[in-house]
């Protein structure tokens, strides 16, 4: 019995997405889709327990949806009339890519859409694509419910009254949404794995897990896109250290303390195939397929003195050629830290304009530390301590600096 | 189909184009006309030349000038037919690029 709770669990996991996505096809108006599936499933969950689970759940669920669809715009006449010009399919399908058209991939690209606001974008793509609901997505993001639900009801309001398209991208418009999706789904694993808030956990497994879960969704639509791969290898090679990332008491524990042998050796095995896997294609990689690498490179050193650096550093220079950044400048100090010393690394830190940004303080604070400048050290935590949102990283730059000496 | 306003923002001193943005300009009205995406399109006189009327209490009240004073104005528009969104931004972009100015991309109400 406990059975049919976790069948409709893991139906819902696995269907919701193409049964929204199927409606939207069908009907031509996400709300109506939305809110079918919803109803499908709530249907499930009265049935399946009396009935059984069909032995197609998801062809179930689709039809099912498709009947509160249909008696929903029965009830609305007037909305039925509507609903026969509103139509958002590509009168034309434009170039599809390769042999894929899957509705999922359309409802991505509607829900990532580059004219919806990149809020707006994060919350329909969890609410659509992943089947959370409002208030858990809500609670994710530290907004109120009313106001999260307004916001994606905003959205999909857009949606319809700009006529944004349900469908796979132009071939030249492509590089660019794809990367607009990529850039939702990483929005959601960092703010899984540095939740910001005063009262929020650290590191929210719920959120990294869904963003994983989204992008090996992703991932399965355009197999053949190496930046697809690279972020989630990237993902992968991140989470996996998570086990590692938060001591007993709630602080971050950083890359040189942590337990390697907490990490998740199957996450790296799988981040370290799809790493080699983009390596062998011979193709020039992009700045997910860099990131993937330098953290392929972190995973592999049993201790944080097998790091091979200079590699890491090798990785930050093409990275800089694709994305000047100051952050990746930043970032690629730490390593030129490791590799030249810290008064190298401070030459190359100083001066960045990141005044508002806390790693670059945090960074700071470290550099001068190792180099015995103890009071610039501190108050460069001090200015870290202030702007960071993070509760364990927080605690972890309190401790560094009451570690100094001196006072 | 729908329809969309593609407004044509201006934000510095001189509103009228130079003969090279004309010259694009001529270029992009000449390819929506022939790609069927032609509604109406119109360039717009300064500001300064507006009258604003206001009639809503009976004898209509003239006002010399714009009733919103700001930086950035209107210069001139284009509605376009487009079959959805990305469509119009395409054509938007293209725009953008031919009057050397940020456009602004609305879908008309209900023709849907």
């Amino acid at each position: 019995m406990t059975d049919v709770g976790e069948v409709i669990a893991r139906v819902h996991r696995e269907e919701w997405a193409r049964v929204v996505a199927t409606m939207a096809r069908r009907v031509g108006d996400l709300d109506v889709a939305e809110e079918s599936a919803a109803e499908a499933f709530a249907t499930a969950v009265e049935r399946w327990p009396a009935d059984g689970v069909p032995p197609n759940p998801g062809a179930w669920l689709t039809t099912t949806a498709h009947r509160k669809a249909i008696d929903r715009l029965r009830r609305e006449v007037k909305r039925e009339e509507k609903h026969q010009e509103a139509l958002m399919l590509l009168p034309e399908s434009p170039e599809p890519l390769g042999a894929i058209d899957d509705d999922r991939l359309r409802l991505v690209f509607t829900c990532c859409h580059p004219a919806l606001a990149m809020e707006s974008r994060v919350a329909l793509t969890l609410r659509m694509v992943g089947g959370l609901t409002v208030p858990e997505i809500a609670r994710a993001f530290l907004v109120q419910e009313a106001a999260m639900g307004r916001r994606i009801t905003r959205a999909k309001a857009k949606i319809k009254d700009a006529r944004i398209p349900y469908g796979v991208p132009y071939r030249q418009d492509l590089p660019a949404r794809v990367t607009g999706v990529l850039a939702v789904l990483y929005l959601i694993f960092n703010e899984g794995y540095l939740a910001s808030g005063p009262e929020t956990e650290p590191v929210r497994a719920d959120l990294t897990a869904e963003a994983i879960r989204l992008t090996r969704l992703v991932r399965a639509l355009m197999p053949a896109d190496g930046e697809v791969a690279g972020l989630l290898a990237l993902m992968l090679l991140t989470e996996a250290r998570r086990p590692a990332r938060l001591s007993a008491t709630g602080e971050l524990v950083t890359l040189a303390d942590q337990d390697r042998g907490a990490w998740d050796r199957s996450l790296i095995a799988e981040g370290h195939a799809l790493v080699r896997a983009r390596l062998a294609s011979g193709r020039p990689p992009g700045q997910y397929q860099i990131l993937a690498a330098i953290n392929a490179v972190h995973t592999d050193a049993p201790d944080l003195r097998d790091t091979d650096w200079s590699q890491v550093v090798a990785l930050y220079d093409q990275l800089i050629r694709l994305d000047p950044s100051p952050i990746v400048r930043l970032n690629r100090a730490i390593a030129i830290a490791e590799l030249d010393g810290p008064s190298v690394a401070l030459g190359e830190v100083d001066g960045l304009p990141l005044a508002g940004y806390h790693p670059f303080h945090a960074t700071r604070a470290e550099l001068l530390r190792r180099l015995g400048r103890s009071e610039e050290s501190r108050s460069a935590y001090d200015r870290a301590i202030e702007l960071a949102a993070n509760t364990g990283e927080t605690a972890y730059l309190v401790r560094r600096r009451d570690q100094l000496a001196g006072r | 189909m729908a329809q969309y306003l593609m407004s044509v923002l201006h934000d510095n001193k001189t509103a009228t184009a130079t003969p090279a943005e004309d010259a694009a300009i001529d270029v992009f009205n000449g390819k929506l006309q022939a790609d069927g995406n032609w509604v109406f399109a119109g360039g717009l006189t300064a500001p300064s030349s507006a009258t604003v009327v206001d009639a809503r209490a009976g004898e209509p009240v003239f006002t010399d000038g714009p009733y919103i004073e700001s930086k950035e104005y209107l210069v001139g528009f284009w509605i376009v037919e487009a079959p959805h969104l990305d469509a119009a931004l395409r054509m938007a972009a293209e725009g953008s690029k031919a009057c050397n100015r940020r456009v602004e991309l609305r879908p008309f109400e209900g023709r849907q």
